[in-house]
């Protein structure tokens, strides 16, 4: 370790360092080094000791929290095309498809989200931020299969840009990045993003060899159509071998990954059950009140449907979108949950809610915020008043 | 939180022989813009003034022993770091006259803190700084009883000084029209000199660090609001008034404790003020190759980086010595260390809660933006919002930092938020800047 260490410190820094040839590339190449070296930095001011949690760290353990969905994902990428094709094959295959028609989103997302941010971190001279591990990893499990890899590209160089850089970067952003990436999607290539066809890597790329009278649609299109009898089982939507987008369906592979983010402390637990209490008070309210099929769902139904258990676990999480006092994560939480059922059930025109209502919320997170902040301070003003009487 | 430190003192108490020299540090007092009253080579009794200070000239410090000014250490922009005195023998003292508190006045027995050098004991809130002679603290507030790392266990300090801490609370009893407060451990404290105080009221709180910060204690207590002006002592410093009333003279003797995972036999010390670290540690550190001690005057979370030939500060009744973390470590952001001590679950350390640890000064990581939430709270046990009012001080927001409450906080009380926080934010420097800006502000 300790030569390693010598011939990084003596024969490739220099040539990073200031009259180096690669002075340019300075932070792209601490990036790297501090991702393989913790440094010898010590304190200098303040506590001489300090915590061993960091950043990197963080990221990490969320990173680990997202691979049940994403080893899902991959399977059910292989799964639904196999079954679209009617075709009958075992369990390795299946996987195989899906490795291979998702690692390329994940490679592309990280190539050009992380050139973005090493090229920011450059020009701003300030060290490589970690927030955008996680960010690459959540950007391929929201998308459809089928997305081309140019598409990916330009959404996430969209996201890190405009999302992130344009306020300061990690840290400083109001939306989340991949959920911004996907609303630009939604919004710019709504053919590839919406519909009944594009959830399946068949669909799209080999629709001749689709099963006579497959539909691919999503159990939120299939509600909102109406066609109570072709939806799926509870069964199905809670383990995912529905069609959706990649990491989202499987409500069983995302409870694992909750469960690392609680158990970690890594994710807000606060967060995760307000979004679910607001959802299933929003779904019983209309249950009261149903005038059509939709309303009747039971309530239940809507958290393992669509993007809701990914939303609620890895997007709504997100410490530096969401709100940032601790009464206000759960007003924040609760309106998410609300807002998700508001959109899928009463505005025919966009089946899926979450992406939309964490991104309504991420923007009206510092307002209330901004009333946590003043209760706490009219409280504090009152305080004077029983120490004058 | 009590940060789980290796080094704990035993309760043993040494006297050791003088010391090679002694100091009084300017730096240990915020704010103070030193003048020096001698020249090198002057002799000084205990008690004689050395400087004082530019912008309130009454407040003076004075020579903790007898012997000869040696030496000024100035650092960068000839700032004044050290005034060292070289001990002799004589042990003489200059008398100030003994007192009876209750028959001479207020005004006198203020007179009396000054010229003796033991005002600078009496520091207030808001900022944190010498309290100021024109002031009548709302209240005086004492914790009895210290949380910080490896901090020394004031039960086993005050052994042998009750009288005297009696007589220094009688003291303090006579500059305020409020109350003198003792906040005590619910269930560590013992000693009935604090237990049975006379003429304070006596709290009882119970929890981890930083339940010990007299800050804390106020807010609980009785918070300050904009406008109130509170005192605040240590211990040890109520003692040496105590003695100051007593016999007349300015008896620098304390105890102090040599902790941390480096010192061999970590104890407790009977010393003068600002006696010089190798006295107490000078064969008690432990040697390994390729390990740098580091030594610090006062606490792990709040102390001040010394040399090994440095000084233990004005206000310090600890000294600690822990490793120097400048090894750099193969992955090791990633790698589930046990040697490594972690509030995050993510870190196997939550595991063991029963053990001990030897950390180092690493710091693991460059600063990055703040980026988690609702971390802070958890470590600051006040109906304070962390964050915001460090966000707050970083904009300088004057009207946001004075709702938020920064009257009421000193950067001690935020020491452990900057001990887990993940962004590695010098935080405790930020709440002294935004001391430091409010205090500019209305100056």
């Amino acid at each position: 370790m300790k030569a390693l260490h010598n011939l990084i410190e003596k024969k490739v820094k220099p040539h990073f360092e200031q009259d180096g040839k690669l002075s340019k590339f300075y932070r792209t190449f601490e990036a790297f080094e501090t991702f393989l070296f913790v440094q010898g930095n010590v304190t200098t001011r303040g506590s001489h000791i300090r915590d061993a949690m960091e950043m990197k760290r963080t990221m990490f353990h969320v990173l680990i929290a997202l691979i049940p969905a994403l080893l899902f994902g991959m399977w059910n990428v292989g799964y639904q095309h196999y079954q679209a094709i009617g075709m009958d094959v075992d369990f390795i295959d299946q996987f195989l498809f899906g490795l291979y028609r998702v690692l390329p989103i994940i490679i592309v997302t990280y190539a050009s989200g992380l050139l973005v941010e090493f090229l920011f971190a450059t020009i701003r001279n300030h060290e490589v931020n970690e927030g955008f591990l996680v960010t690459g990893m959540l950007l391929p499990l929201i998308v459809p299969v089928t997305i081309p890899l140019w598409m990916v590209a330009l959404a996430t160089v969209f996201a890190v840009i405009i999302g992130k850089e344009v306020f300061g970067g990690t840290g400083m952003n109001i939306l989340n990045p991949a959920l911004l990436a996907r609303a630009f999607l939604f919004f710019a290539y709504p053919a590839q993003f919406s519909g009944d066809e594009i959830w399946i890597y068949a669909q799209v790329h080999a629709p001749e060899q689709l099963v006579d009278g497959f539909s691919g649609a999503t159990s939120l299109a299939v509600l909102a159509a109406g066609n109570l009898e072709s939806m799926p089982s509870v069964m199905e939507m809670f383990l995912g071998t529905i069609p959706g987008s990649i990491g989202e369906t499987s409500t069983l592979a995302i409870l694992l990954g909750a469960f690392v983010l609680v158990a970690t402390g890594v994710g807000s637990l606060r967060i995760m059950l307000s979004v679910v209490a607001g959802g299933l008070f929003m779904g019983l309210l209309f249950n009261l009140f149903a005038v059509n099929e939709f309303m009747e769902v039971p309530a239940y139904y809507h958290l393992i449907m669509g993007g809701f258990a990914f939303g609620t676990v890895y997007m709504a999480t997100d410490p530096v979108s969401a709100s940032q006092t601790g009464t206000g994560k759960y007003i924040y939480g609760f309106l998410i949950g609300v807002i998700t059922l508001l959109i899928r059930v009463v505005n025919p025109a966009f089946p899926e809610g979450m992406m939309l209502a964490i991104l309504f919320m991420n923007v009206f997170a510092p307002l209330i915020d901004h009333y946590v902040v003043r209760a706490n301070v009219k409280r504090r003003l009152k305080r004077v008043k029983p120490a004058e009487a | 939180m009590n940060i789980p430190l290796k080094g704990e003192a035993e309760k043993i108490l040494q006297t050791p022989s003088r010391a090679k020299e002694y100091a009084v540090k300017p730096t240990d007092f915020h704010g103070l813009f030193p003048k020096m009253m001698l020249e090198e080579g002057e002799r000084v009794k205990a008690g004689t003034p050395l400087f004082y200070d530019k912008y309130n000239e009454d407040v003076v410090f004075t020579a903790p022993v007898s012997g000869t000014y040696t030496r000024l250490v100035r650092g960068a922009k000839r700032r004044i770091l050290e005034v060292r005195i070289e001990p002799d023998e004589a042990d003489d003292h200059i008398d100030f006259g003994a007192a009876d508190p209750a028959s001479i006045s207020r005004e006198e027995i203020i007179d009396k803190l000054l010229k003796s050098g033991l005002w600078p004991a009496i520091r207030q809130r808001p900022y944190s700084i010498i309290a100021s002679r024109e002031d009548k603290p709302r209240d005086i507030f004492i914790s009895a009883f210290n949380s910080a790392p490896l901090a020394p266990d004031l039960d086993f300090v005050i052994n042998g000084s009750e009288g005297d801490f009696q007589k220094g609370l009688d003291v303090l009893s006579h500059l305020t029209d409020g109350e003198v407060h003792l906040g005590i451990d619910a269930e560590s404290t013992t000693s009935e000199a604090f237990t049975r105080a006379k003429g304070v009221r006596v709290h009882r709180f119970k929890g981890p660090h930083p339940a010990g910060n007299v800050g804390i204690q106020i807010h609980h207590i009785r918070p300050v609001n904009k406008g109130d002006i509170v005192w605040y002592l240590d211990v040890q410093h109520v003692v040496t008034i105590g003695r100051l009333f007593e016999t007349g003279i300015y008896d620098s003797r304390k105890v102090v404790a040599l902790t941390g995972s480096e010192v061999e036999n970590p104890r407790y010390y009977r010393v003068h003020a600002g006696v010089r670290l190798d006295n107490i540690a000078g064969n008690n550190v432990l040697q390994e190759e390729g390990v740098t001690p580091r030594f610090i005057s006062g606490d792990a979370l709040t102390g001040e980086k010394i040399s090994a030939n440095g000084f233990i500060g004005f206000y310090d009744s600890q000294a600690t010595v822990i490793p120097e973390g400048d090894k750099p470590e193969l992955i090791g952001w990633l790698i589930p260390n046990m040697q490594r001590f972690s509030v995050s679950r993510t870190w196997p350390s939550f595991l063991m809660p029963w053990k001990k640890y030897r950390l180092d000064t690493n710091i693991r990581s460059g600063e990055r933006p703040f980026v988690i939430t609702g971390l802070y709270e958890k470590y600051l046990p006040m109906d304070i919002l962390p964050m915001q009012l460090l966000k707050a001080i970083m904009i300088n927001d004057i009207d946001m930092m004075e709702n938020l409450g920064i009257y009421e906080v000193a950067p001690e009380d935020f020491a452990l938020c900057e001990f887990v926080c993940p962004s590695k934010i010098e935080i405790q420097s930020v709440i002294r800047d935004g001391l430091d800006n409010i205090q500019k502000e209305f100056a």
